[in-house]
């Protein structure tokens, strides 16, 4: 139940993100100035902070994704579904963990 | 254990159903698309993000000739068009199931996907027009613009 909650709510998200993130990409047909310029203004501490908590919410809901489609398509699948949500789980705190480390180092590390 | 079942599928609780007729098997297709695009779009993704913001300088090295270098090779045109189209297809109908769960009247639940069909349109066209219409040396009434990739004169 509440990893649908999470599910759902983490879609809508990415989604909204996706919409700006495709506009913002578009600039690069605007003029190369106005790309770098948008995009030097993503690069401060308190964007590293939002891309990486937008990160956090696409791993789990591409983990969580996964385990939807094993618990529909994988025979033993629903019988499994608690264990595998705790595997989601762990899964997503490593490559989240990983992802956040490299990153904030490198965004907030200066240059 | 209880299994889910989907309780907008018509056949078995009709009263949930929210439209009249019969929708052949559309919705399961869109269950489908769902699965399919789902699995594809890990890969996709965790790769964009990937060479993006983990590999080298990360963050600090996008900027308009990153962009350059990449859609020069016709592997990255490609990724970047599957993904945004897989993506914005699978997103697309996660907001319309949302929609439909959530919305209860006709007119509110109508206009809400006109609202996410014009949208998503929108996004999808400009994003595969910027992909291939790409230019690397921008030039506008005869002057370049500055900061192209403008081979040496
Ligand atoms: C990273 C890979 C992804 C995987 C494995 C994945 C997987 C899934 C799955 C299996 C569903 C459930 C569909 C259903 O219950 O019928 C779903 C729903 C959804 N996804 Fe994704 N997805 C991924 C990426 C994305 C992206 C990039 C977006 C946004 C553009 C997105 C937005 C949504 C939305 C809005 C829903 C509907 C949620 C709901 O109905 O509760 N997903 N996804």
């Amino acid at each position: 139940m509440w990893s649908w909650v999470g599910h759902r709510i983490t879609g809508v998200v990415i989604f909204f993100f996706l919409l700006v993130h495709v506009l913002d990409t578009s600039l690069v047909r605007v003029s190369p100035e106005a790309y770098t310029a948008v995009i030097g203004a993503y690069k401060n501490p308190l964007m590293a902070l939002g891309e990486t908590a937008l990160v956090a919410a696409i791993i789990f809901h591409a983990f969580n994704g996964l385990r939807v489609i094993a618990v529909d398509f994988w025979k033993k699948g629903a019988k499994y579904q608690r264990q595998m949500l705790w595997v989601v789980l762990a899964l997503w705190l490593v490559v989240f963990a990983g992802f956040a480390i490299r990153h904030l180092s490198l965004a907030l590390g200066g240059h | 254990m209880t299994a889910i079942q989907s309780p907008r599928s018509g056949k078995i609780a009709p009263q949930y159903k929210r439209s009249g007729g019969s929708k052949g098997n559309f919705e399961m297709l869109a269950w489908l698309f769902m699965r399919l695009s789902g699995v594809v779009l890990v890969v996709l993704i965790f790769g964009h993000l990937f060479v993006n913001l983990l590999v080298g300088e990360g963050i600090h090295a996008i900027d308009f000739g990153f962009v350059a270098g990449k859609w020069a090779d016709p592997f990255w045109q490609f990724w970047d068009l599957a993904m945004l189209w897989l993506a914005m297809l699978h997103g697309t109908n996660g907001v319309r199931t949302i929609i439909n769960d959530y919305a209860e009247k006709d007119s509110t639940r109508f206009w809400l996907k006109v609202v996410l069909y014009a949208a998503s349109a929108v996004i999808v066209i400009l994003g595969t027009l910027v992909i291939f219409t790409f230019n690397p040396c921008p030039v506008v009434d005869g002057v370049q613009l500055p900061g192209g990739f403008c081979p040496a004169p």
